[in-house]
């Protein structure tokens, strides 16, 4: 019974144990260096590949939502699609506009990727397996996240394109009125953990009342949290049904019409790596992080339940991508500034009102109406506030 | 109640996603090279050339009159009449194109050649699968390689098919027995007092 004990721990540590006995065959000049490559290499590694496997599974995914059968060529059901799709895009013509900035174009999707892969540096991805704890760790994760603006607005202003501009310009909208309700449905977790280190705010999640956990999601202002950071989380990473920068009925690809070849490819990747990065804070933040659903689950490792629920919430967006339709500009940011801002602001005050109040039913019950009455009312008087008329145009007539 | 919508709408793409796995009747996709569809019969793509029996080069209806070649808008049919003559389908001696060419990358099947054709010798065919890893030969069609049976013509449009069919039949019985009355009014020119043949008759 201590063997499998043990073996369960070791199981759970085995990369954390790895990684320290290699370092034992390193020169201890040499060892920060060693030690920083060691864990870098396997984040730079396991993305890229969730990446891949994820374009299958989306368009796999989307095709079955409509009736479709997707990829199913490339070898056995279409696996070997992304490999495929990384041969093409390798393959293109890297086409570059002659009138373009040679060196911003060639900076942006560097600089995109960059920046989206760096916001892991924080990511507790399981037990003892984070690269950096910092102390002020969900601030570095949305400082980081906020260079991807400077990424996108590089790329369409250095193509010198009127679509390449339009869809910065759009993605910068979204993206610095979407960080708003994204930073502000964040706060609310580090309200109740006291803390800014995501370690210690997976720790405080990773203990158990009988078999159920301490996830923040599952208290009131914490699913609304959630619900919140998600949206904006979407909104964030240009996924449908907020993918106006790239809305290809009207602005061709937005920001990367003029990137062809593996700079789009980077483009894409960057997105989608950004979008497990926020993924992965919503999981550390809300749902537990590393840490297993029920009490008597922990034996299976951590870093399995990181990726199962990483794997969920991917799966949350294709499904969300495969069933509703684009955004118009004017909703996208009513709904940020009118609806999610007030919401997160009421939640930060709910979140007060749940840790100054004492445990019991009448705390859920209080600070459950709190969070679905406003929600309820809000959504009911915009609603009303819109008018149906004839629509005029100011600029074409 | 808020977000309603947007259940009903996730629960709608759930039951399809489901649903493509368990009831094949779902995926109306067409996996191409191994499965086809029916030929329409309405369908057109570009023209070919129509030959009566078994030749194709000896039954050719083509007889170079070059009207197709100068009514096609975007000018994709070459044609050269030939000097001499050699006998159609009918046995009458006629004219035919040394060179009959269609670039189908300039074609725009718009079926003109097909309606200006007195002769119905040209005629829209409805083949796609016509794709060529040589751009330029690939795509530009000599005689014989536009030249296809009328059998080939009925399997893919029946109906139009047999009512060109009867029309011809019905022409060539015309020209048939106004030979004949032409034969006839010579050998009864020739023999006109031989009153014992007319009563016979």
């Amino acid at each position: 019974m201590i063997h499998l004990v043990q073996l369960v721990q070791q199981l759970d540590q085995i990369f954390v144990i790895a990684k320290h006995w290699l370092l034992n065959y390193v020169p201890v000049a040499a060892q920060p260096l060693v030690s920083a490559v060691l864990s870098v290499v396997p984040i730079l590694i396991a993305f890229p590949l969730l990446f891949a496997i994820t374009t299958l599974l989306e368009r796999k995914g989307l095709g079955r939502m409509q009736n479709r059968y997707g990829p199913n060529r490339v070898g056995l059901w279409g696996i070997l699609q992304p490999i495929a799709d990384g041969v093409k895009s390798l393959t293109k013509e890297d086409i570059v506009p002659i009138t373009a900035d040679h060196a911003v174009h060639f900076l942006a999707p560097v600089l995109l990727l960059a920046a989206s892969f760096m916001g892991y540096a924080v990511l507790p991805i399981g037990r003892n397996m984070v690269m950096v704890d910092l102390n002020a760790g969900v601030l570095f994760f949305f400082a980081v996240g906020s260079l991807m603006e400077l990424a996108v607005f590089m790329a369409g202003w250095s193509s010198r394109s009127k679509y390449s501009l339009l869809g910065a310009m759009r993605a910068i909208a979204q993206m610095i009125s979407y960080e708003v309700p994204l930073v502000l449905a964040s706060i609310v977790v580090i309200m109740q953990a006291g803390s800014l280190s995501t370690v210690a705010i997976v720790n405080i999640q990773a203990a158990y009342t009988g078999i159920w956990p301490h996830w923040f999601v599952f208290t009131p202002w914490g699913f609304a949290g959630f619900v919140l950071l998600m949206v904006a989380a979407t909104a964030e990473s240009n996924r449908s049904p907020f993918d106006l920068p790239e809305g290809e009925s009207e602005i061709i690809a937005g920001y990367y019409t003029e990137y062809s070849g593996f700079k789009f490819a980077l483009f894409f990747m960057g997105e989608y790596i950004g979008m497990f990065a926020t993924c992965g804070m919503a999981i550390t933040m809300f749902l537990g992080g590393w840490s297993a659903p029920f009490s008597f689950l922990t034996w299976i490792p951590s870093y399995l339940w990181f990726f199962a629920k990483l794997l969920t919430l991917i799966a949350v967006f294709i499904w969300v991508r495969g069933t509703l339709p684009r955004l118009r500009m004017d909703q996208l940011m009513n709904l940020a500034w009118e609806f999610m801002l007030p919401m997160t602001l009421l939640n930060l005050l709910t979140a007060g009102v749940w840790h100054f109040m004492p445990a019991g039913s009448l705390r859920l019950f209080i600070c459950s109406t709190m969070v679905v009455v406003p929600c309820i009312l809000l959504s009911r008087g915009l609603k009303h506030k819109k008018k149906f008329q004839v629509r005029t145009y100011h600029f074409s007539e | 109640m808020v977000g309603e919508g947007i259940l009903k709408g996730m629960a709608e793409t759930a039951r399809n996603f489901f649903g493509s796995y368990v009831g094949k009747d779902r995926l109306t996709t067409v996996q191409y090279p191994e499965q086809r569809d029916p030929r329409i019969e309405n369908a057109r793509s570009f023209p070919f050339l129509v030959y009566d029996g078994v030749d194709w080069h000896d039954g050719m209806r083509c007889v170079a009159c070059q009207i197709c070649e100068k009514e096609c808008p975007p000018k994709c049919i070459f044609i050269e009449k030939s000097k001499d003559k050699k006998p159609d389908a009918n046995g009458r001696p006629q004219f035919y194109p040394m060179t009959f060419n269609i670039d189908i990358s300039i074609c725009m099947s718009c079926q003109i050649c097909a309606e200006v054709c007195p002769f119905d010798a040209i005629k829209m065919d409805v083949d796609y699968s016509l794709s060529t890893d040589d751009r330029f030969g690939g795509l530009l069609l000599d005689k014989q390689r536009l030249s296809k049976s009328n059998e080939y013509y009925n399997a893919i449009h029946p109906t139009e098919a047999a009512e060109v069919d009867a029309r011809l039949a019905a022409e060539r019985a015309r020209q048939e027995a106004k030979a004949k009355a032409a034969a006839e009014s010579r050998f009864a020119a020739i023999t006109p007092a031989q009153p014992g043949i007319g009563g016979q008759r």
